[in-house]
């Protein structure tokens, strides 16, 4: 029997506009260094793009108001939630979402993840992962204020690892660095 | 909480070999057809892989993980325990998630894995037997394999790390025999499990097994299931308690790019017994989530209220304490002795009330189902934890009958009790039965915060005598509140149930008691709630005794010692029972109270408080150090003891007193869902705000008592006694003593 629930890509859906008469020119994005088009509706927050069109799903719904942080992506390397970001804003940067963080190997943040046995549920620690990249590009050597400052929720608890994760990530990419 | 499992019914293990020549070992039914293997066992979609266990040729060991993952770590402990009895290295160990085992035959209905629900803390205390049972069963298959092989008594051979070694050294791997192993019969009675002294995955630190998956985005959760032609659908609900559907005009939300379909969801009658939605709708169905959104947006809506419209929390709470002043036809949920002469002889007299709201479950990942139905056929993937449930809901929906259902379990974004109820995968359903379309159905937050089964709202009217002596002779607990049954469907639970617990401390511990409940009607939908029962009433008993302590000048540490009296086992009816030790309650509370430093005299400001409960099977202490600075409470140090019984995963069982009592300060601290003229307050987290990374304490010290006792389970143990010892904690700190949650609005209007 086929797999009835696939995960790949599949084509943006055919909708048709039935609202504007005068065709849009398509929005070009590049998401983890693959370019994009989006020819459907301007104001799709970039979270429904990457997860309904790309079936990237990586990158979660949690509120919708950028209150949560679950949909947290890296726009031209910066921490940014996806909820609140309309493709016509996100269109021409460079968009790094969970699935394109690693290369050959874990990003050191994934590896610390895993290491401190972060995640209970895992569902908001995408989001948590992503922020917590951004923090050590702004502050490689982070105190206890600095990590304080990621305000991504997480309702199972695991902040007092994902302190220790970030810790540990930062001292893995000093390390790297030396 | 799962129903209680059929203890009688009967299960074994059941062995083939895939087509690929894997060994497939797992539990099937008494009743099964024992000769043949299932159609589905075979083949290697995941999907189709029926038993907990496939040896690989090169030696590699898939072990399927039964339960709903929800975060409780089951996806790596239950694995654990048949890895164990295997004997394999835990690094050759691969595990995957196991779809709902839901079999018929001529004999009746079973699940081919045993129970796969997650409720009640009841997956390893389940899985202990029959899943060690499952690798030590294959383990003796392979050993009878190896002892064919050599032509050598199998009585002489061991095994080590997914090996079967000979005396004189020979050694053959489990892949090399898988083979052979699946032709020999299976033992007559079931082979010996491992001492404990013999453990070497069992009690050893764990990660997540699938932590790899999380971190880099591939692990799936039901809102990540797509499948070929559905359409997303979003719902418009009646914002009103049992409210319908006024006027609807819908034109613009068609005309809303990539919308496709509207459909009107009639709810259910009031009080009907729950069946499938919770409330009066309509689903709008489009090509993508944003359009549906949009699509909902558009329509232009009236409500009528339902026969709700003058229900608010204020309301309810003077309803309650009306009840609790009258004191007429309460019901009797336990009554010891007398209380009367207590009264008269008392030398101390100690009252107090204490007020709970609703708690709304919040998870992370907000309800959604997937539903394809098809001719004579359905599939759902959803985030579940009750896939029982979902499965009779479907087929009592669509007459499908359940064996042609096939449910496909993901990782769940958070339970904490709310996917206990189906409701989303009724709405899914009927949704999907208009359209003629499979469906993915999403709820955005606000549907999630103001149409869930809440944790009942209630007030706790607790009082107690004490003689010279300062020992307590007499304790009662009046309880008024919205009954934890709502719209039941067949089943029948006691009004109380769900709200006071009869059996729980001091029952049995002080002679004259009196427990009494009284239903203070109301129509918001009511559920269980992580460590239900307990995280309603322990708050109000912890902080009572607390109360007691210092209206008698008493330590209020060694006043909980002198009540629990000498270590033993006193009669226990709830879940967890059928005892509860009065030893090992005592001795987390004065292993907690060593590690807070209890006792020892402060002159920095800070104050400490501390709580025990008994819970499910588990025993727990907290404690916390705080203070106040200006109007912020600081959390200097929390500190979780807890006794479990034996520790199958440690670094498990670590993150979830971990994550329960950060889950228990952030609920306590902040969160309430209140009702207005009939209508939920909060809408997103902005007004549900879930405690921060910033507001968090830095560590939370766990300490987990060793113990040989059979394994009670961990996620809910480490919630209930946190509240308490907060409230104990800012009393001591400020002299203030909060009886309402949240906490820290009403720390608030007292300073």
């Amino acid at each position: 029997m086929q797999n009835p629930t696939e995960r790949r890509p599949a084509a943006a859906p055919a909708a048709a506009p039935k609202r504007s008469a005068t065709p849009v020119a398509p929005l070009a994005i590049a998401i983890n260094g693959k370019p994009y088009e989006h020819d459907g509706d301007p104001s799709m927050p970039l979270l429904w793009f990457l997860r309904d069109t790309l079936r990237l799903t990586g990158t979660k719904f949690g509120c919708g108001v950028g209150a949560c942080g679950a949909c947290t992506v890296l726009v031209d390397g910066k921490a940014a939630r996806s909820c609140l970001l309309p493709m016509q804003n996100a269109a021409g940067h460079q968009i790094t979402t969970i699935e394109g963080l690693a290369g050959d190997s874990l990003h050191p943040v994934q590896q610390a993840w895993i290491e401190e046995d972060v995640p209970q549920c895992g569902y908001c620690q995408a989001g948590q992962i992503v922020a917590a990249v951004d923090l050590l590009q702004r502050k490689p050597k982070p105190n206890d204020e600095d990590i304080a400052t990621i305000s991504n929720l997480c309702r199972c608890g695991t902040y007092p690892r994902i302190r220790k994760a970030i810790l540990r990530a930062a001292e893995s990419i000093q390390a790297q660095k030396k | 909480m799962s129903e209680p499992i059929d203890r009688g019914r009967r299960r074994f293990l059941a062995v083939s070999l895939s087509v690929s020549g894997a060994l497939l070992i797992g539990l099937r039914s008494a009743r099964a057809d024992d000769n043949e293997v299932p159609a589905a066992l075979l083949g290697d979609d995941l999907t189709q892989l029926g038993p907990f266990i496939r040896i690989e040729r090169d030696n590699r060991v898939v072990i399927g993980a039964r339960g709903c993952e929800i975060g409780q770590g089951v996806m790596t402990a239950l694995p654990m325990l048949v890895a164990e009895e295997l004997d394999v290295d835990w690094s050759q160990v691969r595990v995957i998630q196991l779809p709902y085992g839901y079999v018929e035959t001529d004999q009746g209905a079973s699940n081919r894995y045993g129970d796969q629900g997650a409720g009640g803390s009841t997956s390893v205390r389940d899985g202990w037997k029959e899943l060690r049972q499952a690798g030590a069963t294959a383990r003796w298959l392979l050993v009878q394999a190896a002892a064919g092989e050599w032509n050598l008594p199998a009585d002489k051979l061991r095994t080590e790390a997914g090996q079967v070694i000979a005396p004189d050294g020979r050694k053959l791997t489990y892949g090399a025999l898988a083979r052979s192993a699946a032709a020999i019969d299976l033992p007559a009675t079931p082979p010996p499990l491992k001492s404990s002294d013999q453990f070497h995955i069992i009690g050893r630190p764990t990660r997540v097994a699938d932590a790899r998956d999380i971190v880099t985005g591939r692990s799936e959760y039901g809102i990540d299931a797509y499948t070929a032609g559905a359409l997303i659908a979003v719902m418009l609900r009646c914002p009103y308690l049992d409210g319908t559907l006024d006027t609807l005009e819908d034109s613009d939300a068609r005309r809303v790019a990539g919308v496709r379909d509207v459909i009107r969801i009639p709810g259910p009658k009031p009080d009907e017994p729950f069946r499938a939605q919770l409330a009066d709708g309509i689903a709008v169905l489009a090509d993508n989530t944003w359009a549906a959104i949009q699509g909902r947006n558009a329509l232009k809506v009236s409500w009528k209220q339902g026969p709700w419209s003058k229900e608010s929390t204020g309301a309810l709470a003077a309803k309650a304490n009306e009840l609790l002043d009258k004191n007429e036809d309460g019901v009797v949920v336990r009554r010891d002795g007398e209380m009367d002469k207590p009264k008269k002889q008392a030398r101390y007299k100690v009252q107090a009330r204490y007020e709970m709201p609703f708690l709304a479950h919040a998870t992370m990942e907000t309800p959604g189902a997937l539903i394809d139905l098809r001719q004579d056929s359905a599939l759902l993937v959803a985030s579940l934890q009750s896939p029982d449930g979902a499965s009779e809901m479907i087929s009592s929906l669509t007459g499908i009958p359940r064996k042609s259902i096939e449910i496909r379990m993901t990782r769940a974004g958070g339970g904490f009790g709310r996917r206990l109820e189906n409701d989303f995968v009724g709405e899914a359903v009927l949704i999907a039965k208009a359209a003629g379309k499979p469906v993915k159905l999403i709820w955005t937050r606000d549907d999630d915060l103001q149409h869930d089964f809440y944790r009942p709202f209630g007030v706790h009217a607790l009082a107690a005598t004490l003689d010279r002596k300062k020992k307590v002779t007499s304790w009662s607990h009046y309880c008024a509140a919205t009954p934890r049954p709502y719209r039941e469907n067949g089943r029948k639970r006691r009004i109380s149930d769900g709200c006071l617990e009869p059996d729980d401390f001091p029952a049995g511990l002080v002679a004259n008691l009196d427990k009494t409940f009284f239903g203070v009607a109301s129509g918001m939908p009511r559920g269980w709630w992580r460590a239900p029962i307990h995280t309603f009433h322990a708050f109000s008993v912890q902080s009572f005794v607390d109360e007691i302590a210092v209206a008698t000048k008493h330590d209020a540490v060694k006043l909980r010692l002198e009540m629990l009296g000498e270590p033993r086992q006193i009669p226990y009816s709830g879940h967890g029972g059928p005892t509860f030790d009065t030893g090992r309650l005592a001795n987390v509370l004065r292993l907690c109270a060593d590690r807070i430093g209890w006792g020892v005299k402060r002159d920095d400001g800070h104050g400490i408080g501390i709580a025990c409960h008994f819970t499910f099977g588990g025993y727990s202490a907290h404690a916390f150090e705080v203070s106040m600075e200006g109007r912020e409470l600081r959390i200097h140090r929390a500190v979780v003891v807890v006794d479990i019984g034996r520790v199958v995963n440690p670094l498990g069982v670590e993150a979830q007193m971990m994550g329960g009592t950060i889950d228990a300060i952030s609920t306590a601290l902040h969160l309430a869902i209140t009702v207005r003229d009939g209508e939920v307050q909060q809408k997103n987290f902005p007004d549900y705000p879930l405690l921060k990374m910033a507001e968090a304490p830095q560590s939370v010290d766990v300490h987990i008592v060793e113990s040989t006792a059979d394994p009670s389970g961990a996620g809910e143990i480490g919630v209930p006694s946190a509240a308490p010892a907060l409230a104990n904690a800012i009393y001591a700190a400020t002299t203030v003593r909060v009886r309402k949650l949240p906490l820290m609005p009403e720390l608030m209007r007292k300073l």
